[in-house]
């Protein structure tokens, strides 16, 4: 039977709790009704990326983009698009200021994208096994049982100069050579880390959610390389659709012969089990890991050995991010030479991010390394909503730091990171406008630090909580210029003496502070003011005389009743008893309500 | 301790229980399912999960207050958890909890009165795209305003 039309529905986290399902239902309903299953395929995909415009449905062959579609309007999508052929303008994706809907591959989001570990998201069903081998899926594990060897495999790794894409940056054909060396053991096990804990990124999930078995077949490459035959998936426990996900994708392998024993008829042997996270930003640390796969706290330990040599319980493991992962089938199919001649000298291939913040179009993109900041922001994220001015962005999460106006045309790799004090990270890319006060977000990604500190060492434990009491002080105008010479001495000691990477990089964001933002700092400690007008106690919210007509509006809404003033009088703040809740600045249609 | 019967564990909890049992590093994965079937880990239920894996209940106890999503308190029947990843928090979550504790009487981490609703501020749910968001009862409700609150909590409130 062929179809003549796929309408192809977006079910990543974004859309699918935002009325996918009912979506694809109806759809399925309404091309029932009209008589019309047997010509168009609705097909549950994995993410878009474009989530800003979501629930999205993309309509083959036309490549019709539908956004911001809702479960009533399936039943227009296939009576008119379906049935009489005519796309339903309404619901077309326009880019901004254009009238008329254009072609996806001319769409600012997508024009400068290049998608290798997000090849098969958005394409093929992730529930459906046969459509990932349809895109030349597990051909790179037959290449690899049956014409490599795995010295052929490292080598292959090593010509395309692959680097974890978890945080560090690690080549990942040494840490993989690291593992194969090990002699004498009776077992090893291949880990997956997807324990993706810092706040404002999904790659991972988006790649599971959407390509589960790609990330199945590098594991199973990754085994035989080193000489394992079980492997773990360390996946948060916030993410049940990925599990739900990978729980089909691995049944559907085991079905298909390409996990368990006798993979593809050779003698290679492999299976994997799901290990759930339970909120642990620090078990993203690859020795707290395997401590909590090992059913432990998530405490890291002092490395070496390293996990490669001593990992869990006490074998040699090889761990991997997702997205590192996800590459591997590619490089083996299309060669290390091919992934090296995309990216920057010391950065090859692609890297995922997950832009969002304060940003137009908000999702999840992948584009080369080496692209440069205003590339991602204004012409893949189309800039920042309500004509507001860009402030910053902080890459890597609250191990990072944060990049300014001035580094938008650094070209973003490992090395480019680095030096401005930032880092790769994950891929989180968090936008900030003008609005947003840079102090308050250090405190909030302090906060964060400090709430997931294990405790173990001394460094992180109390100098993470020392930075944050500076920080507090600055966002309650109580810090004094001791405190920014403290903070120095503070971050030197955590970035030298703390046990693994997450105390080593608390620091990060708050020497960005001090490093770019300056000025509003010593504006929070000699001024007692904040520019932005985040910090609530430094803010204050007055009437002007002039501009109040009495309107009893903004005393209405004051939920203390702090507002005095009666009918065409003028209305005055109780600043004792003011929250600062900001109600009468919103509410205020005279603009009368001055904040500052 | 006399040997009597605590909290009624279902069939399935016990099977999942016995099964896992022969697999190394179990707990995490005992926990979770206790939890699912209950909303937290009792502490009742603890001393027998202790009794089946032979774990120490120190070391349950332990495991379970280290991690974040375990919750040794019973929650509210209505369960809401706003996400306070950053995308989220830049674009007015902690505004959201403080009109939760107006609405409610609840703070983040409590539990209202009369046990309908718990409260609490969870860690990024990867819904970044449609930041601020918050879940009841799992269900996502994404970019959410200060002003729909009542409406959004009032299917839930008159369910009672």
């Amino acid at each position: 039977m062929a179809y003549k039309n796929f309408a192809l529905v977006c079910a990543g986290t974004g859309c699918h709790s935002t009325d996918g399902q009912e979506i694809y239902d109806n759809l399925i309903a309404s091309a029932e009704k009209h008589g019309v299953s047997g010509d168009v395929q609705v097909v549950k995909t994995g993410c878009f990326g474009f989530c800003e415009q979501g629930p999205i449905v993309k309509v083959l062959p036309e490549e019709s983009f539908y956004v911001k579609v809702k479960a009533t309007d399936a039943e227009e999508i296939i009576a008119e698009h379906i049935v009489k052929g005519r796309a339903v303008d309404r619901l077309l994706y326009k880019e901004p200021g254009s009238k008329t809907a254009g072609k996806i591959e001319d769409m600012g989001f997508y024009q400068k994208q290049l998608r290798i570990v997000l090849r098969n998201c958005g394409l093929i069903n992730p529930e459906n096994i046969e459509e990932y081998i349809a895109r030349e899926g597990y051909q790179a594990l037959g290449k690899v049982l049956t014409e490599m060897t795995p010295e052929d495999v490292i080598n292959e790794l090593k010509t395309s100069a692959l680097r974890g894409r978890g945080g560090a940056g690690f080549p990942t054909w040494m840490k993989w050579n690291f593992t194969k060396q090990v002699d004498g053991v009776d077992k090893k096990f291949v880990v997956c880390n997807a324990d993706e804990g810092d706040p404002g990124a999904y790659m991972d999930r988006s790649t599971l959610e959407g390509d589960p078995h790609s990330v199945i077949e590098a594991m199973a490459i990754a085994a035989r390389t080193i000489g394992a035959d079980q492997g773990y998936i360390y996946i948060r426990a916030e993410y049940p659709l990925a599990i739900e996900r990978l729980e089909i994708a691995m049944k559907q392998a085991r079905e298909f012969g390409l996990l368990g024993d006798g993979i593809l008829g050779t003698d290679f042997n492999f299976d994997i089990e799901i290990r759930l996270g339970a909120g642990a930003f620090v078990c993203g640390e690859e020795t707290a890991l395997l401590a909590s796969i090992e059913g432990e706290r998530g405490i890291p330990r002092p490395r070496p050995p390293f996990p490669a040599v001593k990992g869990l319980w006490g074998r040699p493991t090889l761990i991997n991010n997702v997205e590192t992962l996800a590459n591997i089938p590619m490089i083996i199919l299309k060669g290390g030479e091919w992934f090296a001649s995309i990216g920057t000298k010391d950065s090859k291939g692609t890297k995922v991010f997950a832009l969002t913040g304060k940003i137009n179009n908000s999702g999840l993109i992948e584009v080369p390394m080496g692209t440069t900041l205003r590339e991602i922001i204004y012409d893949i994220g189309g800039g920042i909503p309500n004509g507001k001015k860009f402030k910053a962005v902080q890459s890597g999460g609250p191990s990072g730091g944060m990049l300014t106006a001035e580094h938008l045309d650094t070209p973003i790799d490992y090395a480019g990171l680095q030096a401005l004090g930032s880092m790769m990270g994950s891929g989180g890319l968090i936008v900030m406008d003008e609005d947003d006060c840079i102090v308050d977000v250090v405190r909030f990604y302090l906060e964060f630090a400090v709430d997931e500190s294990c405790g173990k060492c001394s460094p992180c434990r109390i100098g993470g909580r020392k930075l944050l009491n500076i920080v507090e002080r600055m966002t309650a105008g109580t810090a004094t210029e001791k405190d920014i010479q403290n903070i120095e001495d503070i971050s030197d000691a955590m970035k030298k003496a703390s046990l693994c990477g997450l105390g080593q990089t608390t620091p990060n964001p708050t020497l960005s502070l001090l490093r770019y933002f300056k000025d509003e700092m010593l504006a929070h400690v000699k001024d007692s003011t904040c520019p932005a007008g985040k910090c609530k106690d430094l803010v204050k919210y007055t009437i002007d005389a002039e501009k109040c007509i009495g309107c009893t509006l903004c005393a209405r809404r004051c939920p203390v009743g702090c507002i005095s003033g009666g009918k065409r009088e003028l209305h005055v703040i109780d600043q004792d008893a003011c929250i600062k809740c900001g109600e009468c600045f919103t509410a205020c249609k005279f603009d009368a309500v001055l904040k500052g | 301790m006399a040997d009597e019967k605590l909290l009624p564990m279902s069939e399935g909890l016990v099977a999942f229980i016995t099964e896992w049992k022969k697999k190394p590093g179990n707990l995490i994965m005992v926990l979770h399912k206790v939890q699912e079937e209950y909303g937290y880990i009792a502490g009742e239920v603890a001393i027998e999960v202790s009794r089946m894996l032979e774990v120490p209940l120190a070391k349950i106890y332990g495991v379970a207050t280290f991690y974040h999503l375990f919750t040794l308190k019973k929650p509210g029947k209505n369960k809401i958890a706003v996400c306070m990843g950053t995308a989220c928090y830049l674009k007015g979550a902690q505004d959201l909890l403080d009109e939760l504790d107006t609405i409610l009487s609840c703070k983040a981490g409590e539990k209202t009165a009369d046990d309908m609703f718990s409260v609490a501020g969870v860690r990024c749910i990867g819904c970044c795209g449609l930041a601020p968001v918050m879940t009841i009862n799992g269900k996502v409700f994404g970019n959410v305003k200060r002003e729909q609150l009542p409406d959004l909590l009032a299917p839930f409130q008159n369910a009672k």
